[in-house]
């Protein structure tokens, strides 16, 4: 709980829901008729309506990316890191959308909504979504919120690989592009942890082929397993020795089977904290949304060809210590975008703390980040940049 | 603008694609931008120097060009610039090589050993040459491959590389007419333009 508001922040935030009503379709071949998305904004929307961002999530984000929803609030937004009144997606100048995935739990339609062919929760009957399913639904909540084309569309992981695709499915529709610890497609060992994790939620009995809400139940020991694997691979492994080293939570072994070390105890207690606020028919939807990713597949597995249409600016960022979404996918997608011929500038930032470094403020990936954000602010009409957030 | 910049300002064509290794602060790629529309990309290391192209909107690559620049594909650029920084490199042959394979043209400036205030040095003191344009010493340069305007000409012939144009300066980067008398012994940086 802040004791008092930050400064840099937000502030006080709401989030709304917006329904949609126009029929959705996806990739899958089926379509949503009657969707709604949970969103968040900050900051405020000029009068040409130039000023805009679009903040896309990660596996297991949702629209509440910055800014606090009550004074009780344990931590405030997931990226309230980089956005907020002088951070590196400014809110003095930029109007800043966010919002929650289709197929997500945190408000949108999802596995968790009810299916209104049915009167009961889709649950695993919902369609799987991909990443280019996301970006339409965006372009219909841009359209609904009277922004034509977005300063740019931002995001980091699985959000980064949506921003890829709005530069491919809608060119038109964004000047720039922030591509940060992403990947165009995921590499075979990425997809065997996804699958472990998928494994893990499937097979816990309390999964009943994912109807568990009709039982009153969740899965929680899968969700728990998927998490603790996911968490491991979003560490590195200095970071892991410099955080927990061999640490004995009680200075001495057990001789037992249970958590002795430091690490064990950590993984287990995100794995229980997560377990109890996130759905896994979402998880699992959300890993296979990774996993299909990979704009290249339609074109011959030419990464440049792929990006032949974009006509944005690009900023890819990356992680030395990443190994979940290496530098090295990064610089094969900032190669293509230099045999595409487009703009791009790539900074490849030293980092500890592997991949979840992209939502921790270091310095230098901060500088980086700020400076490319404002020249986009500086370039918008000087006189209508947006006020300063009303607090 | 710094001079030498300059005299390869004139040597870029309009609208041309050039990728400059070692590209500084940008200002180089910026003013090209401005002046000539010319679409362009930097490679730097230096954070401050990349955070610099970043705040002018220049494309800048972090990559350390000793990595090599083997994901550049055959003819990607019109021209490929390097300034002062071919003798810092590990193979300097092996990178003239991939420029002129990424890129049509090339151009490199270096720093001319032979000088004559550098053989002086040498001669004299008996000590590697320090001055305030290369102030390092034999142990923390990062000059590691010192050469003559003669030594480069003979590595140009042996890898059949075209010279296409060569500008003799002093250290500020100004054309003296006296050192067109003797290049190698009165020119401090030279200028080439050189294709295959």
């Amino acid at each position: 709980m802040p004791a008092a508001i930050p400064e840099d922040s937000v502030g006080l935030v709401t989030p709304q829901c917006l329904q949609f009503d126009q029929p959705l379709p996806l990739s899958c071949g089926r379509s949503l008729d009657h969707w709604e998305l949970m969103i968040e904004t900050y900051g405020e929307l000029n009068a040409d309506a130039s000023n805009a961002i679009l903040i896309c999530h990660a596996l297991s984000g949702h629209h509440h990316a910055a800014g606090y929803h009550s004074m009780d609030e344990r931590k405030p937004g997931w990226w309230d890191s980089a956005i907020g009144p002088g951070k590196a997606i400014d809110t003095n100048r930029f109007f800043v959308v966010s919002l929650n995935n289709l197929g997500g739990c945190h408000g949108s339609t999802g596995p968790n909504s009810n299916n209104p062919d049915t009167g009961k929760p889709y649950g695993p009957d919902f369609p799987i979504m991909t990443v280019q399913d996301w970006v339409h639904s965006q372009a219909r909540l841009a359209d609904r919120l009277g922004i034509q084309q977005w300063a740019a569309v931002v995001g980091g992981s699985l959000g980064g690989m949506q921003a890829l695709q709005w530069s491919i499915t809608y060119p038109d529709r964004l000047r720039h592009c922030v591509v940060i610890a992403s990947a165009a497609k995921l590499s075979a060992q990425n997809i065997a942890f996804n699958e472990v994790a998928r494994q893990a939620i499937s097979k816990d009995p309390e999964f009943h082929d994912g109807h568990y809400y009709e039982h009153n139940i969740v899965p929680r020991t899968g969700l728990m397993l998927a998490r603790m694997v996911g968490h491991i691979t979003y560490l590195s492994d200095d970071g892991m020795r410099d955080k927990f080293g061999r640490e004995l939570k009680d200075g001495k072994l057990s001789f037992d089977f249970n958590p002795q070390f430091e690490v064990e105890s950590y993984l287990q207690y995100q794995g229980e904290r997560f377990s109890s606020s996130f759905d896994a028919n979402t998880y699992l939807l959300m890993t296979k949304a990774l996993d299909y990713f990979d704009p290249a597949g339609e074109h011959g597995h030419n990464l440049a060809d792929a990006l032949a249409p974009a006509t944005c600016n690009f900023l890819v960022v990356s992680f030395t210590t990443d190994w979940r979404f290496s530098p090295e996918r990064s610089r094969e997608l900032v190669d293509a975008l230099v045999a595409a011929r487009k703009p791009v500038s790539y900074a490849e930032i030293d980092a500890p703390q592997g991949h979840d470094a992209f939502l921790i403020p270091i310095p230098r990936y901060m500088e980086v980040f700020s400076g490319y954000m404002n020249r986009i602010a500086d370039a918008l009409p000087q006189s209508e940049g947006g006020a300063p957030n009303a607090r | 603008m710094r001079a030498d910049l300059e005299i390869i300002n004139e040597w870029i064509h309009p609208g041309s694609r050039v990728l400059d290794l070692g590209c500084g602060d940008g200002e180089f790629l910026a003013q090209l931008k401005q002046d000539k529309n010319v679409s362009g990309y930097g490679l730097e290391i230096d954070h401050d120097n990349l955070t610099a192209c970043v705040e002018k909107g220049v494309s800048v690559i972090e990559k350390n060009i000793d990595d090599g620049l083997a994901s550049i594909g055959n003819d990607s650029f019109d021209t490929v610039v390097m300034t002062q920084a071919l003798q810092s490199m590990h193979r300097p042959d092996q990178i003239v090589d991939e420029m002129l394979r990424i890129g049509r043209e090339c151009i490199v400036t270096f720093p001319n050993f032979a000088h004559w205030r550098a053989r002086g040095y040498l001669a004299f003191r008996g000590k590697m040459p320090v001055s305030k344009f290369l102030p390092y010493t034999w142990y923390n340069t990062p000059n590691i491959h010192f050469c003559t305007f003669k030594d480069f000409e003979e590595l140009c012939v042996d890898r059949n590389i075209e010279i296409l144009e060569r500008t003799v300066v002093d250290h500020t980067h100004r054309h003296r007419w006296w050192i067109k008398l003797w290049p190698n012994m009165l020119g401090e940086i030279a200028i080439y333009r050189i294709t295959r």
